[in-house]
């Protein structure tokens, strides 16, 4: 056989492509093998966070599935800085080094995003009122839809926004309500906190509960 | 004098024709240095790049495009204490004028969509005109539509609110106005007429357009302005002001370059910006600017390039 010198040089770069989609395919794989093992200094996160993602509705343990991935990684890095605290994510983050938060978060990030539910509960008032905020805000108390930032059907908009379509209402209620109490301090340009000072306890809840199923 | 150009003449050398022809060339030179100076004085000028960037230009001097709204007559005793509201969305009306109503927000809110061939860049109308034209001090289509028609001397001549629709084309869309009487003239119309229901015609209503802003302390300034929009704006905008994009369409929208307002637009005026920006942005948390960041910031937008006036071809 004869082997050219643009064969060889065929090879090489092949054998490099492969390399480096094997080593991005690695990033993703070290990360499932952290969500379901921990890392041996903290828990595992599907533990809290379920096999597939999907979190814990009614502890409040947040949706991971399919999340923007560099929402996922300022989130680790905040728990470790202390910027956002949590007496459970703290020590679980601060265990995890820099490459092992993108590999974590690449990991979630590839997992199949919320998807509609086909047979959902019929909307209520609460839910009608959610609605309206998530998309067309409340602006007689200057307040802009969820949709507007977090993209037309909620799934969020790289880098810096979240998705939150389908995100269990437990976990949205108590991120809006730590925004107003200042518990939870890491948001942009304080964005999150001008929102949720203008939403009223009902708001709250209706909002929650219609993110958790957004139509 | 007279003795050596008679010298001059008898040596061939110089001859009277030669005064006639120097004087109508320095006034032929002259008229073309003048006339187009001229016709750039009428028009709306625009912020000079190098200006800003090498002097900062005291506000009060700035040339300023007009919107028009200045030349509208106030009335002091009829203008109302309380904001206008407009009817709520749910009660938007049936039957076939209800449907062009929708129609008229639905370009207004989904322009990219619903006016596919007449726009030239990636902006809805939604962008500045907040919750879909219903925002006070966002300049809501509501106050707007009780305006007109009205002498503007942005084109010299009294407007129709159509007039005013078919400017938004042109100049903030960089597009192609439409017919006078088509489907996307009436249906906007009707969506303003419908969110206008019950305010008193021909009165200037608190929240139109922007609240009307002091000159800054300093003169606006682009490396300033900067900084503020790099602390601000870039979240939404992008560091690059090319706004933010979501399955092919504008989620943020650009602030200037090639799919953002011509230099015809309102909003390229620094002024305009400033009050706009004070009063709206960063979305959500509008007057958390200073005075002097919102001038600094509309002064560095609208040095940027986009496209060019479309009047001046």
């Amino acid at each position: 056989m004869n082997f050219s010198h643009h064969t060889s040089v065929e090879i090489i770069l092949t054998l490099l492509v492969a390399g480096q989609a094997s080593l991005s395919h690695a990033d993703a794989q070290a990360g499932a093998a952290i969500a379901k093992n921990g890392t041996g200094a903290g828990s595992a996160c599907m533990q809290c966070h379920g096999a597939n993602g999907e979190g814990q509705a009614a502890a409040g343990f947040p949706r991971l599935a399919g999340q923007n991935r560099d929402y996922l990684v300022k989130q680790l890095t905040d728990f470790k800085a202390k910027l956002r605290t949590n007496p459970l994510m703290g020590p679980i983050a601060s265990a995890l080094s820099t490459t092992q938060m993108k590999d974590v978060a690449d990991y979630y990030a590839g997992l199949p995003a919320w998807k509609p539910e086909l047979n959902a509960a019929p909307s209520t008032a609460q839910t009608a009122r959610g609605a309206q905020l998530a998309h067309q805000g409340n602006w007689d108390e200057g307040m802009p839809a969820c949709f507007t930032c977090h993209g037309e059907s909620g799934a969020g908009i790289a880098p810096h926004f979240p998705s939150i379509a389908g995100q269990n209402s437990v976990y949205i209620a108590n991120q809006l309500k730590n925004w107003q109490t200042g518990a939870r301090l890491n948001d942009p340009q304080g964005l999150m906190k001008a929102v949720a000072d203008k939403l009223s306890a009902e708001d709250i809840s209706a909002v929650s509960a219609y993110l958790e199923n957004p139509k | 004098m007279i003795r050596w150009i008679n010298q001059l003449t008898q040596n061939g050398k110089f001859h009277p024709m030669w005064i006639v022809l120097a004087v109508t060339g320095v006034l032929l030179v002259g008229g073309i240095v003048l006339v187009p100076a001229l016709y750039e004085g009428a028009k709306e000028p625009r912020q000079n790049v190098v200006t800003a960037t090498t002097k900062s230009v005291a506000a009060a001097n700035l040339p300023e495009p007009d919107s028009g709204q200045h030349d509208l007559p106030k009335d002091p005793q009829s203008v109302p204490t309380a904001h206008f509201k407009p009817p709520s969305e749910s009660d938007m009306p049936a039957g076939e004028f209800g449907d062009m109503v929708k129609l008229g927000r639905n370009i207004f809110v989904h322009t990219q969509i619903y006016a596919k061939g007449l726009v030239g860049n990636g902006l809805n109308c939604v962008n500045c005109h907040l919750d879909a034209g219903r925002k006070a001090d966002s300049a809501p289509l509501w106050a707007a539509y009780v305006m007109f028609p009205a002498y503007r001397s942005k084109n010299h001549k009294v407007n129709s609110f159509e007039d005013r629709l078919a400017g938004c084309f042109r100049f903030s869309m960089n597009g192609t106005a439409p017919e006078y009487n088509s489907k996307e003239m009436i249906a906007l119309t009707s969506y303003s007429y419908w969110l206008a229901k019950g305010a008193p015609t021909g009165v200037e209503l608190p929240g139109r357009g922007f609240p009307k802003l002091e000159n800054p302390p300093l003169p606006p300034d682009v490396q300033r302005g900067a900084a503020v929009f790099k602390a601000n704006c870039a979240i939404c905008h992008g560091t690059g002001g090319l706004g933010t994009k979501v399955n092919g369409q504008y989620a943020f929208p650009p602030l200037w370059g090639k799919d953002s307002y011509n230099a015809g637009a309102g909003m390229h005026s620094v002024k305009n910006a400033a009050a706009f920006i004070k009063a709206n942005m960063p979305l959500g948390k509008g007057n958390s600017l200073s005075l002097q960041e919102a001038w600094d910031v509309a002064q560095f937008v609208d040095s940027h390039d986009r496209p060019p006036d479309p009047r001046a071809k």
